[in-house]
């Protein structure tokens, strides 16, 4: 699947594209000298010390995947943007600030990769070609002194700033998704419409502290740089221990969901297989995140009704049950989500996952389907997947919804 | 609704007509910017106003009575009269989430004139506005003096303010002892987070009177409210976490329904032993989860076993003693438990090697499974069980010397005595109690599976 992924045309020419641009970039600086050497230090400083400061691995969630270096990111955007800085105007042009923001992200991330946690690749890709883009947008304007004519330095000025950031923005979310599209083959359009809905969160707070640092250093000089750095952290901590607290919680419930195994009532594995499983399909069909992580939730918890049952079902498989036992399995797991704090989304998920499809909503469709799928597949020995997916596609006409089990066959053929 | 004491109500009025004879020269100063005023007023009033704004609903924010930004650029920005009248709208509007409302609005109103008055004169009085550099260069780094000055003083006087109003609401004695408590704990608390959002309002001043103008101004607290939106964030998603480690535990004590409350009394006498040991606070916290989830392996037990009156089998016995093993095995996925994992497998263990899962002995016993299995011991003999009556604390503790050294770690029963003799034991779990929601997981029979062809 990597190695697959790693060979994608798109992957491999963005990097080519953000590789040789810096290269290119930190020869003719190497060859030309720097301009303004002071700026130059303290943007990088700034932009090293956010990247050192960068958070979480790679498997951390939502925002801190998306932008897991908020003060580098912003640092490096308002270096693409800076005019003036305490009011003299700088002349630094596009290939500068490319080997700057290059050199200062790599520096500050050599302590992540002696970890074995460095930045990404796609991070690396993104954080590059957003620079030049931006750069590319404002620089020449501005150093030819068309832009103080056009706008002058007057609040048209901070406009012109913003009008910038926000097409960077969506041209960065529009990368980002063909990315990881690139990647995992998962549809686009749910991939943008996530990117897009997470601009609102910290992808603003970054751009808005990037035209910050750029006015104010435009204003008042370099001072401004520590100054506002501070509030950015505090972001960022904001962020943090907002991340921390989601895998933590995602660690209790996949606790709580493996009490059943425990306990004797299901096999080993199962319910994080059936969460995997349903992510996957459930990203297949395009579910926003949000959705997905109601999805995740309520397929690890999807069995915690058996716990009330005095003898164990053999092997636990649901799928087999009569439908009235099915659905009274399925009304006590739900109220005992209902106690756990979840979204009331996850409960109801939970209470209807052996209802006929017709009546379900999509996600407990989808745990319906993913359940029975591991059951199935587990019991018929080694040409399980088949015989799984061929008693799956008998049940469509009442129980599965013939579309989800399409989708469970393609995301299974790819071999997740 | 308790009625509001004589005092309090005194000292509303008082700081009502103070923060009022703050805000009012305002009519009488000469060159005041209205249009700014009116500005920072509207916009400090817009984020109070979401925290009880009925289009978000839900997902408006509570804690945005502290978005102090706004009304430090008001204080760098205007003088200090304007600065007190700036506030006066928002703290009106704000969410308040206890009744009486009507005098805490007006209190609140007061405070904050009061508040940012003073911050603006010391602003002024240390040269503040013209470090802003209206027209040219902002002084950087002096600007920053007046700016910390500022937002200190502004904290000051909040705290204090605080801290008298605690004082005149609570009871007639130990007033002063209220007041230090509130006021002080209340301006340590809050003086980093006030300097903080004063660099903000700093950077919103000078963008503010810089050719950029307010527009600049106003981006600034853009990547403050969203960290405000996402502590708050963390604040829901923190609580609904709770909600799940509890709803672990009342599975537990509904399996096994004599030991209701079991778990959570347990928790906290590992907490009174810890502090008495000296711990930290970050491990007591960790002991706290690690009494609270000492049984929850028993989610692993057959509830038949765990119900049975009279006596158990060596085959039941035996099986019901790989509770600590599966205990371990849930929570072995949960980082933050850290210790508490340790304690969770070897709460059973004895000081003289007769203990289970794995018969250590001594030291090798981790510390916070020695904790926990006093805390066990001690809640078990003192509530009621099915086949016996609770015992008297005394009798309790006087058990658990006896066996300190054979069963127990006499360092930690000793603890226990000691954090006894000075709090007291208040077990809040009883029957007196009422009961907590049930969760379904009573004993549930079903007809045996078609499949393998067997009736119930």
């Amino acid at each position: 699947m990597t190695r697959r992924a790693a060979a994608s045309p798109v992957i491999v020419a963005a990097a080519g594209a953000a590789g040789g641009l810096t290269l290119y970039a930190l020869g003719h600086t190497l060859w030309y000298g720097l301009e303004e050497r002071g700026i130059a230090l303290a943007f990088g400083i700034l932009i090293a010390v956010g990247e050192l400061a960068r958070w979480g691995g790679r498997g951390a969630p939502g925002a801190v995947a998306r932008e897991p270096a908020p003060l580098g990111a912003a640092g490096a955007l308002a270096y693409a943007l800076l005019g003036e800085s305490g009011g003299a105007p700088t002349h630094h042009g596009v290939l500068q600030i490319i080997a700057v923001v290059a050199a200062a992200t790599l520096a500050g991330a050599v302590p992540h990769v002696a970890l074995g946690r460095g930045p990404s690749l796609d991070h690396l890709i993104r954080r590059i070609l957003t620079v030049s883009f931006a750069a590319v947008c404002f620089q020449p304007l501005y150093n030819s002194g068309e832009l103080q004519e056009l706008v002058g330095l007057g609040p048209w000025y901070a406009l012109w700033l913003v009008a910038v950031l926000v097409f960077t923005a969506l041209c960065d979310a529009v990368l980002s998704a063909v990315l990881t599209r690139a990647r995992t083959h998962w549809p686009y359009g749910p991939l943008l419409r996530d990117e897009l809905r997470a601009l609102v969160g910290i992808g603003s707070a970054v751009g808005a502290t990037g035209a910050v640092m750029s006015l104010a250093v435009a204003v008042a000089g370099l001072w401004a740089l520590p100054v506002f750095s501070a509030p950015l952290l505090l972001t960022q901590l904001a962020f943090r221990r907002y991340a921390a607290v989601r895998t933590t919680y995602r660690q209790t419930i996949t606790s709580l969901a493996r009490a059943t195994e425990i306990a004797g009532y299901t096999p080993s594995g199962h319910a994080r297989r059936v969460a995997a499983l349903s992510c996957a399909v459930g990203r297949d069909l395009g579910l926003s995140e949000a959705d997905l992580t109601v999805l995740e939730y309520a397929a690890l918890m999807h069995d915690i009704g058996q716990l009330s049952l005095v003898d164990p079902i053999p092997a636990g498989a649901t799928a087999l049950l009569p439908p009235a036992d099915q659905r009274r399995i399925a009304l006590l797991g739900g109220a005992v989500v209902r106690q756990t704090g979840v979204p009331s989304d996850v409960a109801v998920v939970v209470e209807r996952q052996a209802d006929p499809y017709r009546d379900q909503p999509l996600t407990a469709r989808i745990v319906r389907t993913a359940n029975a799928y591991d059951e199935l597949s587990r019991s018929a020995g080694p040409s399980g997947m088949l015989t799984a997916l061929e008693r799956l596609r008998l049940g469509t006409a009442h129980d599965y919804h013939p579309e989800v089990v399409e989708s469970l066959s393609r995301v299974v053929g790819r071999g997740v | 609704m308790r009625p509001v004491p004589v005092p309090a109500r005194l000292l509303i009025a008082v700081t009502a007509l103070g923060g009022a004879a703050c805000v009012l020269p305002v009519v009488h100063t000469p060159g005041i910017r209205w249009g700014a005023v009116a500005l920072l007023a509207a916009l400090y009033a817009m984020c109070e106003w979401l925290t009880r704004c009925p289009f978000l609903g839900e997902r408006a924010p509570r804690s945005m009575g502290a978005f102090f930004p706004v009304l430090l650029a008001a204080i760098f920005l205007l003088p200090a009269q304007a600065a007190a009248l700036a506030a006066v709208p928002g703290a009106l509007l704000g969410r308040v989430d206890q009744r009486p409302v009507a005098p805490r609005r007006i209190w609140r109103g007061g405070q904050l004139a009061l508040a940012c008055w003073t911050a603006g004169q010391t602003h002024h009085a240390l040269g503040g506005r013209a470090s802003l550099g209206a027209g040219g260069a902002p002084d950087f780094p002096y600007a920053l003096l007046p700016a910390a000055a500022a937002a200190a003083a502004f904290c000051l006087v909040m705290a204090v303010l605080d801290g008298v109003i605690l004082a005149a609401v609570g009871g007639p004695g130990r007033r002063l002892a209220t007041f230090a408590r509130g006021a002080g704990g209340g301006f340590a608390g809050s003086l980093a987070p006030t300097l903080v959002h004063g660099l903000a309002g700093l950077m919103m001043a000078v963008l503010w009177v810089s050719p950029y103008g307010p527009f600049a101004a106003l981006l600034v607290l853009l990547p403050m409210y969203i960290s405000y939106w996402v502590f708050e964030q963390y604040h829901r998603e923190r609580t609904a976490h709770q909600a799940t480690i509890r709803a672990l535990v009342q599975a537990v004590d509904i399996k096994d329904e004599y030991t209701r409350g079991h778990s959570e009394r347990v928790g906290k006498a590992s907490v009174l032993i810890a502090r008495e040991l000296g711990m930290p606070d970050d491990r007591v916290e960790v002991l706290r989860f690690a009494g609270i989830l000492h049984d929850v392996g028993k989610l692993g037990v057959p509830t038949r076993l765990l119900r049975k009156d009279g006596p158990l089998t060596p085959e039941e016995r035996r099986i019901i003693e790989l509770h600590p093993e599966y205990g371990h095995e849930m929570v072995r996925g949960i980082g933050f438990l850290g210790e508490a994992r340790t304690a969770i497998l070897h709460h059973h263990e004895r000081l003289d090697g007769s203990g289970y899962p794995y018969g250590l002995v001594g030291r090798q016993i981790p510390e916070f499974a020695r904790v926990v299995a006093v805390a066990d011991a001690f809640d078990a003999m003192t509530s009621t069980r099915s086949y016996r009556r609770a015992r008297p604390v005394e009798q309790a503790l006087a058990e658990l010397k006896r066996c300190a050294g054979k069963q127990f770690d006499p360092q930690m029963v000793r603890a226990l005595v000691r954090a006894l003799d000075r709090h007291g034991w208040h077990p809040t779990v009883t029957a007196d109690e009422p009961a907590p929601p049930r969760l379904p997981l009573q004993e549930e029979q079903l007809s045996r599976p078609t499949a393998t062809g067997k009736a119930p």
